[in-house]
């Protein structure tokens, strides 16, 4: 029975569907494994009375068609959950209780789902390796002194320990993919607007977009197709059908233009990953792709348009923790503004403040064109890179990160190398476009790598099948050991 | 652009933190060389490029200037700090 939760989304989803466990049953499968998988720290919430109670009343009145029919969830703690602390990561939101719904989880519940609990992340998504949260460390359970990658680092580490069959997370400058590439798992950052931003903890407005993030690409389908949807309270949502994502996937690309950017070969980086890259090629190719070598010119302007845009952003969208509202308030202070300044001072954590600094300082009065304008000037020239190539090639094919897990503390002091992580991941977020981490090898250390696929606007059913035929060829096997049992 | 004491005294209040003077030095050197690397933007002559503000295509929907909920004063209040029955409480602003 224990071997159950072991097995991807869409086998459990099946053994539902023939009645051969009951959603009670799975439910109590998980809350087993996450009393015992504390040590990995990554929920920062559970709800369990709530799991159950709701399993029961599936199993009462069984809706089989539904997409996700009694599966218990866990979900990244940026998402409110009405009734469910919903922290971000962070002290400021450490007791704030959401009296409202996010539409991405609404989606999910409607599709069957039943919420586990809360999943660890960086503070406000602003890290890569889960090292800014509030609430601690998250533990990557391929390594124990290994991070799992961030900001959406709880949910790759739950996931690929079997503390939830499946999870979502948001994706700002890599925040989904790059968890996934360091656990051997499948990540997908959506087009933006795909799936509602509304009932998210924002970071920064232009970028964030909530993606799934499984156990296989099939997985990743099922997902995606239940949480994405047009939602009038976004204002920047997609008015457009809803697609069947998993029943239309396909393993069949042939034919299908797979371009390779040159400036992805970036300095320094391991023998391992341009090997891995070559593989991803050589299996689309023998799968009937071709391969096209593109240029993006624009590629290493990225993350210093990424380091303006999203801090400038996330500037504007955390001046509303005041604690008046809502939230932490300190307790110092002799009238209104101090005590703004000690809640805002107390509330946040370092790299909360550093981006709060850089992004009100981009955009005070003298420095705005220099700096703002500047970085949406080439945030421009790094679409158009995208758009003039996606004339000619259907994906691109490229590493999902630029080495494998770190360990826990190693990047800790230099900001600037932490922010290298996202180097292959930011600029689809800066061109709003959709792409997907999926597992593609160990390195010699046994630590998973992954490849990424970017493609044109809303053509995620596209990345999505060439995911699935590669992942189908590449016999990508995750080493992990239960060491935190 | 290296960014000093000074100038994170300035930024820092415009951003209402309060920031602890034995901190004010490493972050200076932390900001200096983030903006450091933000710089290399300065290589790129981009003169006759517009800025690009949104990725979508499409202008933002507007939708009619009419109340859709309501009467959820309780749920707003239910999470605020300090509070009484119907307001949010804040520090005396005016003598």
């Amino acid at each position: 029975m224990s071997e159950i939760i072991k097995k991807n989304l869409s086998d459990i989803i099946d053994l539902i569907k023939k009645k051969e466990i009951k959603s009670e049953e799975l439910a109590n499968l998980y809350i087993d494994k996450v009393n015992k998988g504390k040590k990995l720290n990554s929920y920062i919430t559970t709800c369990f009375e709530h799991t159950i109670q709701k399993s029961k009343e599936f199993d009462k009145k069984p809706n089989l068609n539904s997409l996700l029919p009694g599966i218990p969830l866990a979900v990244k703690d940026l998402f409110c959950t009405n009734g469910f602390k919903t922290t971000a990561g962070s002290k400021m939101l450490e007791n704030f209780i959401p009296q409202y719904e996010s539409t991405v989880t609404e989606n999910l519940w409607k599709e069957g789902a039943i919420l586990l609990g809360k999943l660890n992340c960086d503070e406000y998504a602003m890290g890569s390796s889960n090292e800014t949260s509030y609430f601690g460390n998250v533990i990557n359970p391929i390594a124990k002194d290994t991070v799992p990658g961030g900001s959406s680092g709880g949910s790759a580490s739950a996931l690929a320990a079997d503390l939830t069959p499946a999870t979502i997370g948001t994706d700002t400058g890599g925040s989904i993919r790059q968890p996934a590439s360091f656990t051997g798992t499948v990540g997908l950052k959506p087009t933006y607007g795909l799936c509602s931003r509304w009932g998210i903890v924002a970071f920064a407005s232009s970028l964030d977009q909530a993606g799934p993030m499984t156990k296989s690409v099939k997985d990743c389908s099922i997902m995606l197709e239940a949480m994405a949807g047009f939602d009038k309270k976004d204002s920047t949502s997609i008015e457009k059908e809803k697609e069947n994502y998993s029943k239309n996937l396909k393993t069949d690309i042939k034919g299908l233009k797979i371009g390779i950017p040159k400036e992805y070969r970036v300095e320094n980086m391991p023998k391992e990953i341009d090997e891995l890259w070559n593989k991803g090629k050589s299996i689309l190719k023998d799968l009937g792709a071709d391969i096209i070598d593109i240029s993006l010119p624009h590629t290493k302007y990225a993350l210093p348009t990424y380091y303006i845009v999203a801090p400038a952003e996330a500037s504007s969208n955390l001046a509303r923790y005041d604690g008046v509202k809502y939230g932490f308030r300190s307790s110092k202070g002799n009238d209104l503004i101090e005590m703004y300044e000690n809640t805002r001072s107390e509330g946040f954590g370092d790299e909360v403040k550093r981006r709060i600094l850089i992004g009100t300082y981009v955009l005070s009065s003298g420095y705005y064109d220099a700096y703002y304008l500047k970085a949406q000037k080439v945030r421009q020239l790094i679409k158009k890179d995208f758009d003039e190539n996606f004339a000619k090639v259907d994906a691109i094919l490229t590493p999902s990160t630029p080495s494998s897990a770190f360990k826990i503390g190693e990047k800790t002091n230099d900001p600037i190398s932490m922010y290298l992580n996202d180097i292959f991941t930011v600029p689809v977020n800066l061109a709003g476009l959709p792409a997907i981490s999926v597992p593609a090898g160990l390195d010699k250390k046994g630590y998973p790598l992954g490849l990424q696929l970017i493609g044109k606007t809303l053509d995620e059913q596209n990345i999505l099948n060439v995911a699935y035929a590669f992942e189908k060829n590449c016999n990508f096997k995750n080493e992990i050991k239960n060491w935190w049992l | 652009m290296s960014i000093d004491k000074d100038k994170i005294k300035h930024i820092s209040k415009l951003a209402r933190i309060s920031i602890d003077s034995n901190k004010s030095d490493s972050l200076a050197k932390d900001l200096t060389s983030i903006f450091k690397f933000i710089e290399q933007l300065n290589e790129l002559n981009t003169d006759k490029v517009e800025p690009l503000s949104s990725i979508l295509n499409s202008p933002l929907r507007s939708r009619e200037d009419k109340i859709n909920d309501g009467k959820i004063r309780d749920k707003i209040l239910k999470n605020s700090p300090k509070k009484n029955e119907e307001f949010f409480v804040v520090p005396k602003v005016i003598e």
